[in-house]
């Protein structure tokens, strides 16, 4: 089919398609006017049965803990995916290690601007997820949130220019631990429910609400879903960055 | 408008659709189904939206106090950094892609037809 | 709160995904195989005792121990009943055979294709047991996700990067469409467990309803590769490794069928009791453009993979005629057919499998005469080309039966020829390719010919000179699996059963949500005779003989026929299979725009 007739046939399918969606969603609960008792059951009940204050994240590492383990394991395959795909093959060749970004290097220098900033921000970067993944439970945030915050100090290092650097700390072997036994953690402690009965039941004391070590599992699950996060995000990034610089060498020799 | 949230999904996924359609590079194609992909996120968090409700966090606030639906926000906050890997999986498949043919045009791949 | 066994289906897969990928660096080939075959086989087992223990009543098992309270459910539970608990059985053992055919010689790299299949088959299995919709959605992407990155395993080849982009850009789509519904149903009715959804949907269908359940619908169509969705399925088959498409067709696009069926039965029936009519309808005629289609395209095509891909459309578009029937009848016909032709067309894929190992090739004409010294291959062929053809006494047979009797009286009578034809060509086309790679029957091609098709790249490495054993016993248990099946002796009254099991909504809402457990239910009795259908089996099977030796006549002999008028119409259907995105997006908006029209027309009427 030409981009022509696609257009006009996708144009005539697709207002069709509004119009019905639009005829559809007139009779949804007016905006504003969440009806439902699901949301506010949770609401009521998450402090007072696993007394930790974000309700959020006690719905996703608590009341549907299954979906979010679902999640993760979607991250993880995808991770795991990516890296198959962007394996170097038997026709390939592995591009040789190149220095850090230089006027005559074949990654161009970064301004002084970009550097200074992009270095100064790395360390509050990574105190500033931390402090996301394991405050969770009480305040917004949580191991999904906090783990790409994690994710990005890394990436600003390569941002900086120091490209041996990044590829040194994403390509250890600690990260490809971290990721495994993140979202191992996260099984495991699930069985840790099956002694009082369910699989991913809160199994560890509640502690007090409000407090750091509060929400049993809820706190426990965060920080491995965070760690899981960065890992995969880092990972992903690291795939990404050796295909293109191999591309580029590729291309110069 | 009270149904402008909704409509605006609609008109997220529909415009989503229409960029896969004409697409003439795989990285925009990839892009678009990310646009496509917040259509539903959009959705979902309307449909939980109360007026005059706070954010579902009790620390400050006692419980009862009224507030938006929290199952949403933990499906779609899950979903927005799980599909952002999925992006990357598509976007790895579109590298190959131009790393074996030197194009990256959807139409011109014809390799497999009839 | 259930046996404690019913999320291990899910858990013990997944838990070795990611210890193979934590040893990846340090484990030997032969170690991941381990783990792999025992995850697979305990996950298989453990699959198996939940069957015999739901056999009369079905467990709920609710996750976190969050049981409902007041009749609102808070958790997420697992549904496992005898159907949920066969399917899951069924994926581990066509994940058996996979692994044992890739073991030792299938190229991996490290254990990344293990932790892939694995992940594929958790994600499998938690789809066949989910209770809770976005549950079910997060199943459908874990699946979803490790079936694009098999897909595109075969890094080197550009066509392997076409087929999964197409299969990837489709399936996201159908999975987003789908969420869309769901996000619909969820501010409708305040729920994302089926069984809730069921109770708080008002017997009233308006466009809403209507409109959710056509995207969920339509969403998971897409996966089942139903016209006019059904694009993506050949490229993709045609590009994966073959232990891989053993998986997609066995029963990956299956499963959205059965997720079809579960949605309805357990939540959509209330509102639609009164229009079963109009869906029926429009199923019936979408199931049956897609047999007759994918059966004509299988016919058509030279590629063994390709041809098997499409012949894999026809009869999942076989069981959406079964579901769109709406009857427990046809239900439990389909349910066995699923495993009748899934072991077939896994037995199929396999010695394709093996061809590609020996010959570098899965094109027809370039393996002309070359499966001759391959006897026994060629026989487990030819024996699973039966089974397309619902001879009896394999499991397609009794499944047909079971689906063309509850068709019995209704005004859908016909999907009995539709059924025929569509098994009739695909199974002829199965001894075409029988034939003349076997046999060496039928017109050597030309050298031109030869020269047009391309060597396959070689997916396994090793001696190429033999069959080797594992890769020959797991296709044969996989035919022997596709004749068993129907011959089990009192295997239908069981499927029955279970199929009463499922299509009773108000009891599975009583379960799941008040705990009330479930009455035996009450089974009319058979009164079918089987005979009238055997003899039908077999003229079936005669038919697709004859065709396939008309097909290997010479090209004068075929003028007689024709051919030549059709192929012009025919050439215009196969152009349509472009191989480019954008138009299989603009069939894809064209069908839920068809569908939901016709629907919404028919259902919401002033």
């Amino acid at each position: 089919m030409t981009i022509t007739a696609r257009r006009w046939l996708f144009g005539v399918c697709g207002a069709a398609l509004f119009t019905i969606f639009i005829l559809a969603v007139r009779e949804l609960p007016q905006f504003g006017h969440y009806r439902g008792p699901y949301g506010d059951v949770l609401n009521r009940e998450t402090v007072y049965e696993r007394h930790v204050t974000d309700v959020v994240s006690a719905v996703n590492f608590d009341w549907r803990g299954i979906d979010t383990l679902g999640e993760e394991s979607i991250l993880f395959l995808s991770v795991v995916g990516t890296i198959v795909l962007l394996r170097t093959g038997d026709e390939e060749v592995q591009g040789k290690d190149n220095e850090d970004a230089g006027p005559n290097a074949d990654i161009p220098l970064p301004s002084d601007a970009t550097r200074v900033a992009a270095l100064g921000l790395v360390g509050p970067l990574v105190v500033f997820g931390l402090y996301i993944v394991t405050h969770g439970h009480l305040s917004p945030g949580g191991g999904f949130q906090g783990g790409v915050v994690l994710a990005t100090a890394p990436l600003l290092v390569y941002v900086a220019g120091a490209l041996k650097t990044f590829k040194r700390i994403a390509n250890h072997q600690f990260v490809e631990i971290m990721e495994a036994l993140g979202i191992g953690g996260f099984l495991g402690i699930g069985f840790l429910g099956m002694a009082r009965g369910a699989y991913l039941r809160n199994a560890l004391p509640l502690g007090t609400t409000g407090h750091l070590f509060s929400g049993g599992t809820i706190f426990l699950l965060n920080v491995s879903t965070g760690a899981a996060v960065a890992a995969g995000m880092l990972s992903v990034m690291y795939a990404f960055l050796e295909h293109t610089i191999e591309v580029r060498l590729r291309s110069k020799a | 408008m009270s149904i402008l949230p909704y409509v605006v999904s609609g008109w997220l996924f529909i415009i989503g659709l229409y960029g896969i359609v004409t697409s003439r590079n795989f990285v925009h194609l990839v892009m678009c189904l990310a646009v496509l992909q917040s259509s539903t996120y959009v959705l979902l968090l309307s449909v939980g939206y109360r007026v005059g409700g706070g954010p579902p966090v009790f620390a400050s606030v006692p419980v009862g106090t009224p507030a938006v639906d929290p199952l949403v926000q933990a499906l779609v906050l899950t979903d927005i950094v799980v599909e952002a890997t999925v992006v990357a999986l598509l976007l790895s498949l579109a590298i190959r892609i131009h790393k074996n043919t030197e194009s990256v045009e959807p139409d011109k791949i014809v390799e497999l037809r009839g | 709160m259930g046996s404690p066994l019913a999320p291990l289906p899910v858990l013990v897969p997944l838990a070795g995904a990611i210890f193979l990928a934590l040893v990846n660096k340090h484990s030997a080939r032969w170690f991941a195989d381990l783990v792999s075959i025992s995850a697979v086989s305990a996950s298989g087992i453990i699959s198996l005792v939940l069957l015999h223990r739901t056999a009369s009543v079905p467990i709920v098992y609710w996750f976190g121990g969050w049981t409902p309270r007041g009749g609102i459910a808070v958790g997420i539970n697992f549904y496992i009943d005898p159907i949920s608990a066969g399917l899951a059985a069924f994926i581990c053992l066509l994940a058996l055979c996979s692994f044992i055919f890739s073991l030792h010689y299938f190229d991996s790299v490290g254990n990344l294709y293990h932790v892939l299949m694995l992940g594929f088959v958790a994600g499998m299995c938690g789809f066949s047991c989910s209770g809770d919709l976005f549950n079910l959605f997060v199943f459908f992407e874990l699946m979803s996700i490790s079936a694009f990155a098999l897909c595109g395993y075969k890094t080197e080849e550009p066509s392997t990067q076409q087929g999964a982009i197409n299969f990837a850009v489709m399936n996201t789509i159908g999975g987003f469409l789908a969420l869309l519904g769901i996000a619909m149903l969820y501010a409708r009715t305040g729920a994302l467990n089926l069984a809730q959804i069921g109770r708080a949907l008002s017997h009233q269908a308006d466009i809403l309803f209507v409109t959710a359940f056509v995207f969920v619908i339509c969403g998971f169509l897409v996966k089942a590769a139903v016209f006019p969705f059904h694009f993506w399925l050949a490229d993709a088959h045609a590009v994966a490794p073959t232990p891989v498409c053993v998986l997609f067709s066995g029963i990956m696009v299956q499963l959205a069928v059965y997720a079809v069926a579960r949605v309805y039965w357990s939540a959509m029936e209330g509102p639609m009791s009164g229009h079963q009519a109009a869906i029926t309808s429009v199923l019936a005629i979408a199931g049956t453009i897609t047999a007759l289609l994918g059966a004509i395209m299988c016919f058509a095509q030279q590629h063994i993979k390709r041809m098997l891909a499409f012949s894999t459309i026809s009869h999942t578009g076989i069981l959406v005629v079964a579901f769109a029937l709406l009857k427990p009848k046809a239900l439990a016909g389909a349910a066995l057919y699923v495993i009748g032709h899934g072991a077939a067309k896994g037995a199929l894929f396999l010695v394709a499998g093996i061809l590609l190992h020996r010959f570098g090739s899965v094109d027809e004409s370039s393996l002309y005469g070359r499966g001759r010294s391959m006897k026994w291959t060629g026989a487990v062929f030819a024996f699973s080309g039966l089974g397309l053809a619902g001879l009896i006494p394999f499991g397609t047979f009794a499944g047909e039966h079971g689906m063309d009797a509850a068709a019995e009286g209704t005004s859908f009578w016909w999907v009995k020829v539709v059924f025929i034809i569509a098994a009739t060509l695909t199974a002829a086309a199965v001894f075409r390719v029988y034939a003349r790679v076997f046999l060496g029957r039928g017109v050597p091609n030309a050298a031109e010919e030869l020269a047009k098709t391309s060597d396959e790249a070689r997916e396994t490495k090793g001696p190429h000179d033999h069959v080797p054993a594992v890769m020959f016993i797991p296709a044969a248990i996989l035919a022997l699996a596709a004749i068993s099946s129907g011959c089990v002796p009192g295997s239908v009254a069981h499927f029955r059963r279970s199929a009463s099991v499922f299509s009773e909504t108000a009891a599975y809402q009583a379960q799941v949500l008040d705990g009330t457990a479930l009455q035996e239910p009450m089974l009319s009795k058979a009164g079918e005779q089987p005979f009238p259908a055997a003899i039908r089996s077999a003229v079936t099977t005669m038919l697709a003989v004859a065709v396939a030796i008309l097909a290997l006549l010479p090209h004068r002999h075929r003028k007689l026929l024709h051919v030549e008028r059709l192929s012009r119409t025919f050439l215009a259907v196969r152009n349509a299979h472009s191989g480019k995105i954008g138009d299989y997006v603009v069939y894809f908006s064209f069908g839920v725009t068809a569908i939901g029209t016709v629907l919404v027309f028919l259902i919401c009427r002033h």
